[in-house]
């Protein structure tokens, strides 16, 4: 048959079309579990390295494993603070479910401060354990920066007020004024900083330059990132979200109470 | 016919994608804020490059002139994918740093240019060797550039600093703008400076 036929043509483009697509299919299938094993071994540095179980990002897997068999994941609803045993954790993806009309809620507009638009009606918590008690509960936070949707976790002590750890995992903020949120100096701050007020009202703010420490209520400011005044906005907006009763708050007051049994 | 040497050498400086041809920019200002990624994108074009001339070449007489662009994309198309793929499953964290990028490589000028001008004329051999050779100069440029933009934006290189940063004690104050996309278009520029000034032939005419 000639190559320029109408014939031709179709059979050429037949055979190439399925060549290709078995040979691509063939990877993805191939691929798929290790992909997907580095994707969850990938949150799971992630976490520990905000919560600052280990320090070096370049950890090895092995590593990672270890660290992580002090973190109990559960799922928690948003609605009520409640744990929601039957959940299973690792079958829960937070980004999906955020999107998902099923599975999320619009915000309000005057709630939105993380300016999310809309968030799962649940959501994920780690504790952390040491000997069997829990020491520290992980929580993923995310919001909007300047540019980007940043992701984080955020480490709390078990007053659920003070901060052990908090970092990024993904944003797009501009390299060297947002993008220093990354920076190691700058998290380590945040170690000790308390969010609440009194009557457990988010009240952490991030001021303009370095905070005073000798005067009254530095514990509840952070210092601002220079050249950065919007992503260091939506740093302190979404941390006042999630820890705020339209997020975390009501399973962080049923924790402070003792309700909370895992 | 030339030789292999030539076929392999040519692109590097007398005849580079970048510099003299000026394709595949998009990706080098991307991907170029550090050398890690560039070495990683330099690699899944030389790869992508090479085989899908390779390919092209194999079956250059029998693609039908009225679909020989389609043709050149699916086989482009489909090695990008592999690649991406590959590297999401080996090179985890590079892959994230090159997000969407790696994808993109299917638009890039340099594999589509070289199936269609060099890989639709000559036998396999070569062509895998200009496949090679062009995704070598196209990483020479990257190379470069993720050099300086990693040493002069974040003090560092590969991840090690080299240069210490005030922010951690040292003394050196990051350039900022070299993390951004459009000193990219500096180190390129002075790049070709360089080039035409040692190669007096890549100078256009007035």
């Amino acid at each position: 048959m000639a190559t320029n036929s109408t014939g031709g043509t179709l059979g050429i483009a037949a055979v190439l079309c399925v060549v290709c697509s078995v040979l691509v299919s063939a990877t993805v299938v191939q691929l798929k579990p290790l992909q997907e094993q580095n994707k969850v071994l990938d949150v799971k540095k992630n976490l520990l390295l905000s919560a600052g179980l280990i320090k070096d990002p370049n950890t090895t897997k092995d590593q990672i494993l270890d660290a992580f068999k002090k973190v109990d994941v559960r799922v928690v609803s948003l609605e009520n603070g409640d744990l929601l045993s039957d959940v299973d954790p690792n079958k829960v993806d937070l980004k999906k479910e955020a999107k998902d009309p099923n599975f999320n809620i619009v915000i309000p507009g005057n709630k939105d401060i993380a300016k999310i638009k809309t968030r799962a009606k649940r959501s994920k918590v780690y504790f952390v354990k040491d000997n069997g008690e829990i020491s520290m509960i992980v929580l993923p936070v995310y919001g909007k920066g300047l540019w980007s949707t940043m992701y984080g976790f955020l480490a709390l002590g078990t007053d659920t007020k003070t901060v052990k750890g908090f970092g990024f995992y993904e944003h797009g903020e501009t390299p060297g004024l947002g993008g220093e949120v990354d920076n190691p100096n700058w998290k380590n701050l945040w170690k000790g900083k308390e969010l609440f007020g009194e009557n457990f009202e988010p009240i952490i703010t991030i001021v303009k330059g370095a905070v005073d420490h000798s005067a009254d209520g530095s514990e509840h400011k952070m210092d601002g990132l220079s050249g950065a005044t919007i992503t260091s906005k939506g740093v302190e907006a979404l941390l006042r979200y999630w820890v705020s009763d339209s997020g975390y708050g009501q399973f962080l007051e049923k924790f402070r109470n003792g309700e909370i049994q895992i | 016919m030339s030789t292999l040497k030539e076929v392999i050498l040519t692109p590097v400086f007398k005849n580079n994608p970048i510099a003299l041809q000026i394709l595949g920019i998009c990706s080098a200002l991307a991907v170029t804020t550090k050398l890690e990624t560039s070495l990683v994108m330099g690699g899944a074009v030389i790869m992508v490059c090479a085989l899908s001339n390779l390919g092209v070449s194999i079956i250059r007489n029998h693609i039908p002139s009225s679909i020989r662009i389609i043709v050149q994309m699916t086989i482009i198309a489909s090695l990008v994918i592999l690649a991406d793929q590959i590297l999401k499953a080996y090179l985890f964290e590079v892959s994230k740093g090159l997000s969407v990028y790696v994808g993109l490589i299917i638009t890039n000028c340099i594999v589509m240019g070289r199936a269609e001008a060099y890989a639709m004329k000559n036998g396999p051999l070569m062509s895998f060797f200009d496949g090679i050779g062009n995704g070598i100069g196209y990483s020479v440029i990257l190379l470069a550039v993720g050099f300086f933009r990693e040493l002069f934006g974040s003090g560092k290189l590969l991840g090690h600093p080299v240069l210490p940063l005030v922010s951690e004690g040292g003394w050196y104050q990051p350039n900022g703008m070299m993390l951004l996309s459009p000193s990219a278009f500096f180190l390129i520029g002075f790049f070709i400076w360089v080039l035409r000034t040692f190669d007096k032939s890549q100078v256009e005419e007035e």
